[in-house]
């Protein structure tokens, strides 16, 4: 494999990885605000002892974020120098202001958050907590306007091949930044829903029936319920979105090969990209015209406009944009039945009325966010192929000259690193949930000090 | 002055200013919870929960500071970051590696099954060491003009170990100041040890930088200019000779002034890095690249610059408060 390969192999491994804990911690900081919001408002507490739990998981996903996302900064100038020096003028001010107005924030009140509470008065406690979610979802935000510049750049020009700025307001608000904005924190609300639901159902499954785990478990399949329907519709409004700025990263999608009407949707299919045809199609007629332009013969892009004159494929490949499409679009689909199931039981006949396999279900989808979540990232990442910046820059043009054997071995040693990172991060949940169930508790002394040390 | 009626001119100036002030603010945050790692093997069990304790509000956000410092370099000087951070491949990646285990280990070992634990502890040190002694390797490197050849790379493994006994060392004067009894005794022979590391180290590069280049011997050893600079040299050595004294002396009677040896090291760095700044001004790749050929656009350089000037001020405001909140002796970690 050439260098090229390599570094996109060890950038989706490092952003992939990456990526699991914000779109953990994005919406678990504001799910923890509202634990402790309930709990100033009611005095109960089953919301602290939820609270009390859950902030753990995030310190850990947060931590894991941190130190995965210094690797992203770092990776920009080792593997892909290119890109900062064609577009620097664009992505430095949006990543300078993501570190200014979210990383701090985020860094400096976690401390105040996690291990605060005896320390500062109850409302600072809570702005701290407030600032902490705000901060997670500051950096969300700006990462995804560079994202979303990159498939869909305006706002500049181009002078001796460098791009400058032209209009910050148009770079920010580019056209599709809002939908995938939406989509992401929509993403990782469920992705919470789901983890919090799963590791509540199994504490439950194991005997640890508390109240704190019934509002925790209530409080997801509730949430999740209500967001899977809204997350489908703007999964359509983004796809629409992509038509119409990235036709190709559609045609690829639904590996559609010619343009015309009356296109199928694929249930199933292998595409050739060598032979530039699809085999073993399972398809229902009609039906990708009809959801991506209402239209039973509506017009669909097709692969084969996106071939220069040359030959040269101005495509993605579309195997792999073809089944992460569908491992998404399945996932949510089970989300929202499982969701749906467990909710309507939930309101009939409460937590103790939820049958076995229901639980069980439950357990089984805890990490579904994460498929779900990656899955969709493939699919728009590998679509914007061969472009690292659609039009402007391509990913071949931006790799670092690095000995190949060199990124291989790194490479190497990251997978290594990120597999025993994540074995032991869901081990150390499980293994947290157990003791919770087990009434443990999960700090090292028993009782809190009334007295804060003081000062020298 | 005339230099700031070109925004191309001052704003690469300003952003090197920027970028050197967030490395220092780096290397003295971090450099004393990196130390905190390095020193774990020298520790009990109960001195490792509190040394965690003294540290774990702060290291997330002194972390951050690395972020800013190599995030202003890509923003501001993108064909340098590119420059640099492809010739350092290999350390950066150990460092980035090094980086991850530390700082998950740091949650690990308190959330994990206790069997765990001494594993986790392993990882928090080897992490620390990972990265101290990579980043030591950078240093070394940067110094000598980053080109692979086996004098350099034997050069870049001194600095590697030396600024490893650094941060052990200012690690080490925190924990005096975090911690009392025992731990403290302790940790002030763990200062009086690295002293000499860090002496050594300052020394290497001071004498090896005028070496590599003529034009940076130039600007240190003609006169009237070493006048001028006298007193960074000689602030140093007052620095060390008050750290040797106030060591030997230490702890003071009823804990006072458990502050100076960690005060007296920031400032130690502080002149050690203003006279790396001074010697390679205005390269930002040395000998190759000065920071007005490397710089971003100025419109670009002028939008970050508007931001930093408001954000920056209530960033050091609000690490003031978080730094206040948790003054006083450490004590285990806990969520409440």
């Amino acid at each position: 494999m050439d260098t090229l390969i390599l570094s996109r192999i060890q950038f989706g491994a490092n952003i992939s990885f990456h990526i699991l804990f914000p779109t953990i911690t994005i919406a678990l900081g504001w799910v923890l605000l509202f634990f402790k919001l309930r709990f100033n408002a009611t005095g109960e507490d089953r919301w602290m002892e939820a609270y009390r739990f859950w902030v753990k998981v995030f310190a850990l996903s947060f931590a894991m974020g941190v130190v995965s996302g210094i690797t992203m900064s770092f990776q920009f100038g080792t593997n892909w120098p290119g890109f900062m020096e064609t577009v620097g003028n664009i992505a430095g001010p949006l990543l300078a202001y993501e570190v200014l107005t979210a990383f701090f924030l985020e860094a400096v009140f976690l401390g105040i958050m996690l291990f605060g509470a005896s320390r500062v008065p109850g409302w600072l406690h809570t702005l701290a907590t407030f600032l902490v979610a705000f901060g997670t979802t500051m950096s969300a935000f700006w990462i995804i306007v560079l994202n979303s510049w990159m498939h869909t750049p305006q706002g500049f020009e181009m002078i001796d091949g460098v791009a400058h700025a032209t209009d910050w307001w148009a770079i920010i608000f580019n056209p599709s930044m809002p939908y995938r904005f939406a989509h992401m924190l929509l993403a990782s609300f469920l992705t919470v829903s789901f983890l919090i639901a799963g590791v509540s159902a199994f504490r439950w499954i194991i005997g640890g029936r508390t109240a704190g785990v019934r509002v925790a478990l209530k409080s997801a399949v509730y949430g999740a319920a209500l967001l899977i329907p809204l997350q489908i519709y703007m999964g359509d409004m983004h796809g629409l979105n992509t038509l119409e700025h990235q036709p190709q990263k559609i045609a690829a999608m639904e590996a559609n090969w010619e343009t015309g009407p009356n296109v199928p949707l694929l249930l199933f299919a292998i595409p050739d990209d060598a032979a530039r045809e699809n085999r073993f199609e399972i398809a229902i007629p009609n039906l990708a015209s009809l959801i991506l332009t209402h239209h039973a013969d509506g017009v669909v892009p097709g692969l084969n406009d996106f071939v220069g004159e040359d030959g040269e494929v101005l495509h993605p490949r579309v195997a792999a944009v073809f089944w992460s499409f569908r491992v998404m679009v399945g996932t949510g689909v089970a989300m929202l039945l499982l969701s749906w199931a467990t909710a309507a039981l939930l309101l009939r006949r409460g937590v103790e009325g939820l049958p076995r396999p229901v639980l069980y279900g439950l357990v089984g989808m805890t990490f579904s966010g994460w498929l779900a979540t990656l899955a969709g990232w493939y699919t728009t990442e590998i679509g914007r192929q061969p472009w690292l910046v659609q039009g402007v820059l391509s990913t071949r043009d931006a790799v670092a000259d690095v000995p190949a054997a060199m990124v291989a071995s790194t490479l190497i040693a990251y997978l290594v690193v990120y597999a025993l990172l994540l074995g032991a991060y869901i081990l150390v949940i499980f293994y947290l949930a157990r003791r919770a169930a087990r009434g443990e508790k999960l700090d090292p002394r028993p009782e809190p000090r009334a007295v804060p040390i003081p000062a020298e | 002055m005339d230099m700031f009626s070109d925004p191309a001119l001052w704003l690469p100036f300003v952003f090197a200013g920027l970028m050197g002030l967030s490395i220092l603010i780096y290397v003295v945050l971090d450099g004393f919870d990196l130390g905190v790692g390095l020193l774990f093997p020298f520790a009990n069990e109960g001195e490792k929960d509190r040394m965690i304790g003294s540290i774990g509000p702060f290291w997330d956000a002194n972390e951050t500071w690395l972020v800013l410092a190599v995030g202003l370099l890509l923003v501001a000087f993108p064909a340098a970051h590119g420059a640099i951070l492809t010739a350092l491949y290999l350390p950066v990646a150990v460092m980035l590696i090094g980086l991850i285990l530390r700082g998950v280990a740091f949650e690990f070992r308190a959330k994990a099954p206790p069997e765990w634990k001494r594993l986790w502890n392993r990882a928090f040190f080897a992490g620390s060491l990972m990265t101290s002694m990579s980043q030591g390797f950078m240093l070394g490197m940067y110094v000598m003009g980053l080109t692979w050849t086996l004098p350099h790379v034997a050069f870049a493994l001194l600095t590697a170990a030396f600024l490893t006994v650094g941060y052990s060392f200012i690690g080490a004067t925190w924990v005096i100041h975090k911690s009392d009894g025992l731990l403290q005794l302790k940790a002030i022979d763990w200062a009086k040890g690295g002293v000499w590391g860090l002496v050594l180290g300052i020394g290497a590069v001071s004498a090896a930088t005028p070496y590599v280049s003529v034009r940076i011997f130039d600007k240190w050893f003609s006169w009237p200019e070493a006048l001028y600079l006298a007193p960074l040299p000689l602030l140093s050595a007052a620095l060390v000779v008050g750290l040797w004294v106030a060591l030997r002396r230490m702890p003071f009677d009823r804990d006072r002034r458990s502050w100076l040896p960690f005060a007296m090291a920031t400032g130690l760095w502080a002149t050690a890095f203003g006279g790396m700044a001074y010697s390679f001004y205005p390269y930002v790749v040395p000998e190759k690249l000065t920071i007005y050929e490397a710089a971003s656009a100025p419109e670009s350089l002028f939008i970050i610059l508007v931001g930093t000037v408001v954000v920056l001020p209530t960033i050091l405001g609000y690490s003031i408060l978080a730094f206040t909140i948790f003054r006083g002796k450490a004590r285990e970690l806990r969520y409440d």
